[in-house]
């Protein structure tokens, strides 16, 4: 009974002591008191060492915030640990001071266990929304990954754009640009292959032009119109096509299957639409195709910044291409225009010995010529005059005319040719025009009667007596114009008419670039010649002027002339900056021969023209060159004395010099005039001048330079006159030429001659 | 007088037979008008002429005869004989003289060769023909007659 006591009083204390719920019904053992002292033990072990832990942990990580919340923790597990562990004593009999201890601890406890399950109502929220937002960040931070992942690729292309633009912008030559595109395409994207399709210069059909991987892509061709290829040329978006399309089967074996095919457009600039604000949306039809595959093993998708840069790159080779072009093209033409440079340097050359050449025959020639018939003209003129038998003298009539005809004959053609060359020159002098009329009209009027035609001359009353202008060769075209007239009349009549042309008679309708303005100074004068001949084919016309040709009808008459009369006679007249033509009304229909030119009125003109000079006539005052300096540069001896023997014969004082610096070094300001012959070989005479020009000046008193030369070339003229000599004369120097030289030198300062 | 009156007239043909020769030109007769002023003049310049020409010929014939001959000499002694010639009014020496620097310019040895020749026998022509009518002259003057003057 007294252990059951015991047992009873056990018991209720337990209860007491931790509210636990025990079946009183169980029996009180020993054994469940070991349980329950161990479990205590540990269960106060455990809460112990949870704050220990907690707090190495959270010492040891950088951010918590909750610390606070911790040390409420950390305090009631301390707690509930030594609750459990006081109770470790209460098991057995205790004393009254563990029972305070142990109602202590469950009271402080019980406090801090209440605060914290407050405390967690508001931190377990804020602890799962700490969840949330990690889970955000994380999505964020993918998607970010992502992006970066994106926006590297893109740089990358860019990238690979610039270098790839780079190769292919590097070069100017055509193949290496097409073929550069394709390697760095094909390097930079990992293609299996890259091929290019150029359209052909039928522009119907496309030709394999490149390929990456074949190195000498066969010729193969397909039609343009295909859809497919209507499909990509009708967009500037890079296309994805069936591996299937005639485009995309370049290789010959059919156990190849390509993975995905990409074609893109690469527009063919033209260089003439090659406009900067219509680019790349041109006019331009023609494009080549580029077509791009992936390797099919590697399940490789065209992604969307790769077609972007096939794209840009399909661009940046349109230009490259249509800048090889325009270098090709101006390459090209630099080479004709070479070419042609060349080919009209040898045609100059060419022409130029031609000239020359003439020109050289011309000089011998004209001396060669002329002697000859010089000496049998004047011989059977003389002959004519001894006594003959008549038909020696009929004979020697013949020879004469004969002969005449020829002299007359060589005088034109080498007349012509002078004309031609540009070196005839005018003798301008003054002339009575009424008597020249009627000189001609006198020579005429024998031939004329003849043939019995009636011959009038009419001169208009304004026409001026004296005029100025080549009388010679005025006289020349006259009688070409009025002999034609009188050849070509059998019968009727020949009428020459003079007059002051007005304005409006001027001008020829067929000739209206022809203006002639009158001045105080000239007038134009215009002859007509009228004649009731056989007239002229209105298409022969034209030819008229021509050298050497006569028309049909012509040609069956005795003519006997040269056939150069008109032209000649033209070239005159326009020397003489007139204008001459031939009206008829047709065959049989007689003709008119009209030519104006212009003639200087005298007394009013004070300028002479180059190179048209006024010789003025001989008797102007003589004056005394008593004492005139002058210096003389030659260096053929015999030349010198006669040069000098003539100025002396003149009065003047003459120094001679043989050499060009015995000149320099004796001349001075006292010598007037210095004559120099230039026909020095090897010797610059032209120096002198210069240095003469230089050493006096442009002062009024510097000595005038005139050159003595046996050439009567304009080159040796021009030189003359580029280097400032104040005149050019011809060898041989007659006194009186001499004379009038020195006379127009003391009072012009300047000579001329032609 | 009658001499003298027949020594003009012999003078004034063979000066106009040697002008229609050829051998002689208006040059010459120009050179003649300076004799009004300075007496001898003409003489002075003939022999001038004469001593030039030896020289030249001289120089041409030794020139010509080189191993490697120089024809910018030769060509240069040709010019000044031509310009010799022609101011004395030698026109035949002139005109050979001309065609003697054709030759010369196409370098031209044979040519040349031939050309002296010629030159030198056109030389001495007239060369002849200057002393006789100067010698005509002096006996004109001898005899105390004037020599005429020509138009």
């Amino acid at each position: 009974m007294g252990s059951l006591l015991r047992m009873n009083r056990l018991l209720s204390s337990i209860v007491d002591s931790c509210n636990c719920i025990i079946d009183p019904q169980l029996p009180a053992d020993d054994l469940l008191m070991k349980y329950q002292y161990i479990s205590d033990f540990f269960i106060a072990l455990a809460y112990f060492s949870i704050p220990v832990e907690l707090i190495y942990f959270v010492k040891k990580s950088a951010v918590f915030p909750y610390r606070w919340v911790l040390v409420q923790f950390g305090a009631f597990i301390v707690l509930c640990g030594a609750t459990h562990l006081i109770n470790l004593w209460t098991f057995n009999m205790h004393t009254r001071n563990v029972a305070i201890v142990m109602t202590t601890a469950k009271v402080l406890t019980a406090l801090v266990s209440c605060i914290t399950a407050l405390m967690l109502v508001h931190i377990i929220p804020d602890l799962l929304s700490v969840k949330t937002r990690e889970l955000f960040l994380k999505k964020k931070a993918a998607q970010l990954d992502r992006e970066m992942g994106i926006i590297r690729t893109q740089e990358e292309t860019g990238r690979h754009v610039r270098m790839l633009t780079h190769e292919i912008r590097s070069t100017l030559d055509r193949h290496t640009i097409l073929k550069t595109t394709l390697v760095e395409l094909g390097r930079t994207l990992a293609l299996e292959e890259c091929a290019l399709w150029m359209p052909t210069r039928t522009g119907v059909e496309l030709q394999l032009s490149y390929t990456l991987r074949h190195q000498n892509p066969v010729g193969l061709t397909v039609p343009i119109q295909l859809p497919v290829i209507n499909q990509v040329f009708s967009t500037n978006r890079a296309v994805q096509i069936s591996p299937n399309s005639p485009v995309a089967k370049l290789r010959p074996t059919g156990k190849y299957m390509p993975g995905e095919v990409v074609a893109v457009r690469v527009p063919l600039l033209h260089l003439s639409n090659f406009q900067i604000n219509d680019w790349p949306e041109l006019s331009t039809k023609r494009y080549a195709l580029m077509v791009l595959m992936l390797p099919s093993d590697s399940a490789r998708q065209w992604h969307v910044h790769e077609l972007e840069l096939v794209e840009v790159v399909a661009d940046q080779v349109a230009v490259a291409l249509s800048h090889a072009a325009i270098l090709e093209e101006s390459m090209r033409a630099r080479d004709l225009l070479m070419e042609q440079n060349v080919a009209l340097d040898l045609a100059r050359r060419e022409a130029e010995m031609a000239v020359r050449a003439r020109n050289d025959f011309l000089a011998v020639m004209n001396h060669e010529m002329r002697t000859p018939m010089h000496a049998i003209i004047a011989l059977s003129s003389l002959l004519q005059e001894t006594d003959l038998t008549p038909e020696q003298r009929l004979m020697v009539e013949t020879i004469l005319k004969s002969s005449n005809l020829l002299a007359t004959l060589i005088n034109d053609v080498l007349d012509l040719s002078r004309l031609e060359d540009g070196s005839l020159q005018l003798d301008i002098v003054t002339f009575n025009l009424h008597a020249l009329f009627g000189e001609v009209l006198n020579l005429i009027k024998p031939i004329a009667s003849v043939k019995k035609l009636f011959v009038t001359l009419s001169l208009s009353a304004d026409l001026p007596e004296y005029v100025i202008g080549d009388e010679q060769r005025l006289m020349q075209i006259l009688i070409n114009v009025v002999g034609n007239a009188v050849k070509f009349s059998k019968e009727g009549s020949v009428s020459i008419s003079a007059f002051v042309a007005k304005s409006d008679s001027l001008r020829d309708p067929r000739a209206p670039e022809f203006f002639a303005v009158a001045s105080e100074n000239h007038f134009y004068l215009r002859v007509q010649v009228k004649d009731t001949g056989i007239g002229i084919n209105p298409q022969d016309i034209p030819n008229l002027f021509s050298k050497f040709t006569q028309s049909q009808a012509l040609a069956s008459t005795n003519s006997g002339g040269t056939g150069l009369g008109l032209a000649i006679s033209k070239r005159f007249v326009n020397l003489m900056e007139g204008h001459i033509w031939i009206e008829s009304e047709g065959l049989g229909k007689g003709s008119t021969a009209i030519f104006i030119i212009k003639l200087d009125i005298p007394g009013r003109s004070n300028e002479s023209k180059l190179p048209f000079v006024a010789k003025l006539p001989a008797n102007h005052m003589q004056m005394t060159f008593q004492g005139l300096k002058v210096l003389v540069m030659d260096d053929n001896g015999v030349s010198r004395m006669v040069t000098k023997g003539l100025l002396t014969h003149l009065g003047c004082d003459v120094t001679t010099v043989g050499s060009r610096d015995e000149c320099l070094r004796v001349v001075t300001q006292e010598h007037k005039v210095v004559f120099m012959d230039v026909s020095m070989p090897g010797i610059d005479c032209y120096e002198v001048a210069v240095l003469i020009h230089e050493r006096f000046g442009k002062r009024h008193g510097r000595p005038l330079i005139v050159a003595l030369t046996g050439n009567t070339d304009r080159v040796t003229k021009e030189n003359c006159m580029r280097v400032g000599m104040d005149g050019v004369i011809l060898k041989p120097v007659s006194v009186d030429k001499m004379r009038s030289v020195l006379s127009e030198l003391l009072e012009h300062g300047v000579v001329l001659e032609s | 007088m009658e001499i003298i009156g027949k020594l003009q007239k012999q003078f004034i043909d063979f000066i106009k037979a040697l002008y229609h020769e050829g051998f002689l030109d208006d040059q010459f007769l120009q050179l003649k008008l300076q004799d009004e002023s300075s007496p001898d003049f003409v003489f002075e310049v003939v022999t001038l002429f004469f001593e030039d020409s030896e020289k030249i010929i001289n120089n041409l014939a030794a020139t010509l005869q080189q191993q490697v001959v120089d024809f910018k000499q030769v060509d240069s002694h040709v010019h000044q004989f031509k310009g010799s010639s022609s101011s004395v009014g030698a026109q035949r020496v002139t005109n050979a003289c001309i065609a003697f620097r054709n030759f010369c310019e196409q370098k031209n040895l044979e040519g040349c060769v031939q050309c002296l020749q010629h030159v030198k026998h056109e030389y001495f022509l007239v060369k002849n023909k200057l002393e006789t009518l100067l010698r005509l002259e002096q006996q004109i003057l001898a005899a105390g007659g004037t020599i005429p003057v020509l138009s």
